[in-house]
């Protein structure tokens, strides 16, 4: 089987977000930066897919040249290759992304063949737009399921499962499809020291695609008035229990 | 006018859906509404047409279907916007929209303005953080973002007109041909008065066990942080945050939880919260309502101690 798995770069915001001057971004310089969590289920998946059946596996990303830290932690975790995608620092709306991605998918597939699934998160950690796996599975020609929290391969075709109120939808596709996951689809292995040592002579493909306008315009970026929430200290320690109940008596759980 | 796609169950409109409409009236135009399946009674909320798919084979629920049908329903109309609630199957069906006209997509908003160009107010990671966007487009699409925007009464008589979409079987492949349902048993977290939940402070897995008793003791529901369901402590249905449950307790007992954004855009619908940690300067702690400051090991089970006590 082939199967790709697609990323993002994301920050690690910690407990509170500060923008730039211009507000149009996360002011990052005291941030790591990690992949955005849906997608590491996606890359897990496509590793255990390629561990069952055999096959190979490519990570792709549309990203900063510092992206490359999040394809080699993909590779590190078993993925074959990584292609690159490099941007400027600028936003990419889902529209620009979505064809950017379908036309390195369709220029791999070109050399190397169809991939059978194509992996994405549901949404991404960071702008959450909910549409670059549908857009993508459209422009190529492939049926798509979404908001995945089960996936097995049977045979020539994929059974999905999506969380919904009170248990589970089922959804069969045929191969190849676009699958777009969420976080908890399965437990992500850490990448063990041999990994990463491989990961690092595993090759990336970069080009560098031209950013189209906008048709969504990020014009600025605010950060929400907290909840205004002024903590009244109980005690410290096991002397604070008593204060604590009667917390809970009063606001009736108790 | 604008077109908006309302789920329902039954019949009846979901809570997320009755905030779309009131959002979508915005716009200052006539506002339709889509059901797929059944029709249902929206005299309260300012429609003016009620639009109700019927077709054999929409028994279960088939996203491309739907999107096709909204599609048609909003090209015959000329809608200047298509609108839906951001649930999962909102953004998913607008999501295929887009994908088959090629048109903006602009997902969980919490308020639209008509322009030109429309302008939306939307929420970036699980809502720590808004974005002011344009759409540039010949059509807009929008989501909105469940329980932002409080329901608004317009009272209205709507037309109701139904019609059977023509659908190929490429739409109807994707679709849902089976349900499984949840095991029953514990409390639910989304539904839970109180969540006891435990962060890295808790130590290991085992260190749950003081967690669970307290949340025994109180009728309340487990849940957790990310940092806990990586290490394999809990399983992720009990992670609460922007990815995973966002829960809506009377009380959130948060013991040994720093209060990551991520964190915390899980907790927007928790009317109090209490923090038990050992750093006074955590984030958690400077957000809650009620703080304890100390080791969650000495601190937890002693409340429980507490409350037998009491009993
Ligand atoms: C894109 C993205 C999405 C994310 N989504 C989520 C999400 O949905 N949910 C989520 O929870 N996280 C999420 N995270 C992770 C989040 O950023 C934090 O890393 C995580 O919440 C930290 O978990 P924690 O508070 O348990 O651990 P830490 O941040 O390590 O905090 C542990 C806390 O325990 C206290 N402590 C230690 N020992 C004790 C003790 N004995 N007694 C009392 N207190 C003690 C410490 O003072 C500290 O405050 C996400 C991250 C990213 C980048």
């Amino acid at each position: 089987m082939r199967i790709l798995a697609c990323i993002k770069r994301v920050p690690i915001t910690g407990g509170r977000i500060v923008l730039t001057d211009d507000a149009r971004a996360i002011d990052t310089r005291h941030l790591g930066f990690t992949m955005s969590p849906h997608e590491e289920c996606g890359v897990e998946e496509a590793v255990r897919i390629i561990e069952t059946n055999g096959g190979d596996s490519v990570v792709l990303t549309l990203g900063p040249s510092e992206a490359v830290e999040q394809l080699r932690d993909a590779m590190a975790l078993g993925i074959d290759r990584a292609i690159h995608l490099l941007t400027d620092d600028q936003e990419w709306d889902g529209e620009a992304t979505a064809a950017a991605l379908t036309e390195a998918i369709q220029s791999d597939e070109a050399t190397s063949g169809r991939f059978d699934l194509i992996f994405f998160g549901n949404e991404s950690a960071d702008s959450a737009g909910f549409q670059v796996g549908a857009r993508v599975a459209r422009a190529l020609g492939r049926y798509c399921a979404t908001g995945l929290k089960g996936v097995s391969v049977e045979g020539s075709s994929v059974r999905c499962e999506q969380e919904v109120e009170g248990g589970r939808d089922v959804y069969v596709l045929p191969l190849p499809a676009v699958l777009t996951v969420k976080e908890g689809l399965n437990l992500p292995r850490y990448p063990s020291v041999p990994g990463r040592m491989r990961a690092r002579s595993k090759p990336v493909a970069v080009s560098t695609p031209l950013r189209p306008e906008p048709q969504l315009e990020l014009v600025r970026l605010i950060v929400p008035a907290g909840q205004g929430r002024q903590a009244e200290v109980l005690g410290s320690g096991a002397a604070a229990a008593p204060a604590v109940v009667e917390v809970l008596r009063k606001a009736g759980v108790l | 006018m604008v077109l908006v796609l309302v789920e329902h169950s039954e019949a009846n409109p979901t809570d997320p859906s009755l905030q779309a409409l009131t959002l979508a009236r915005s716009f200052g135009q006539p506002v339709h509404a889509l059901l797929v399946g059944a029709a249902a009674d929206l005299s309260e909320h300012g429609v003016s047409v009620t639009h109700v798919a019927e077709h054999v084979a929409l028994g279960s629920f088939a996203p491309d279907a739907w999107a096709a049908i909204l599609g048609e329903v909003a090209g015959r109309l000329s809608a200047s916007a298509v609108i839906a609630a951001g649930t999962e199957r909102g953004n998913e069906v607008i999501a295929r929209l887009a994908a088959r006209t090629g048109l903006p997509f602009a997902a969980n908003c919490i308020a639209v303005s008509p322009g030109p160009p429309v302008t939306v107010t939307r929420l970036r990671w699980g809502g720590s953080l808004l974005e002011e966007a344009r759409l540039h487009g010949s059509h807009a699409l929008i989501t909105v973002a469940p329980h932002v925007v409080p329901v608004e009464p317009s009272p209205m008589p709507a037309d109701i007109e139904r019609f059977t979409p023509d659908l190929s079987d490429e739409d109807l492949l994707v679709r849902v041909v089976e349900h499984v349902a949840a095991l029953g048993g514990g409390v639910s977290l989304t539904e839970a008065k109180v969540v006891v939940s435990g962060g890295r402070g808790v130590g290991s897995k085992e260190g749950f066990a003081m967690i669970e008793e307290l949340a025994g003791l109180l009728g309340a529901a487990v849940g957790c942080s990310r940092a806990v369901t990586s290490a394999g402590w809990r399983p992720h249905t009990d992670q609460v945050g922007q990815t995973g449950t966002k829960v809506a307790p009377e009380v959130y007992i948060a013991c040994g939880i720093s209060g990551a954004t991520q964190h915390m855009a899980g907790l927007k619908g928790a009317k109090r919260i209490l923090a038990i940690n050992t750093d006074p300067e955590a984030p958690m702690m400077l957000n809650a309502d009620y703080a304890v400051v100390g080791d969650l090991k000495e601190i937890v089970p002693a409340i429980s101690a507490e409350i037998r006590k009491s009993r």
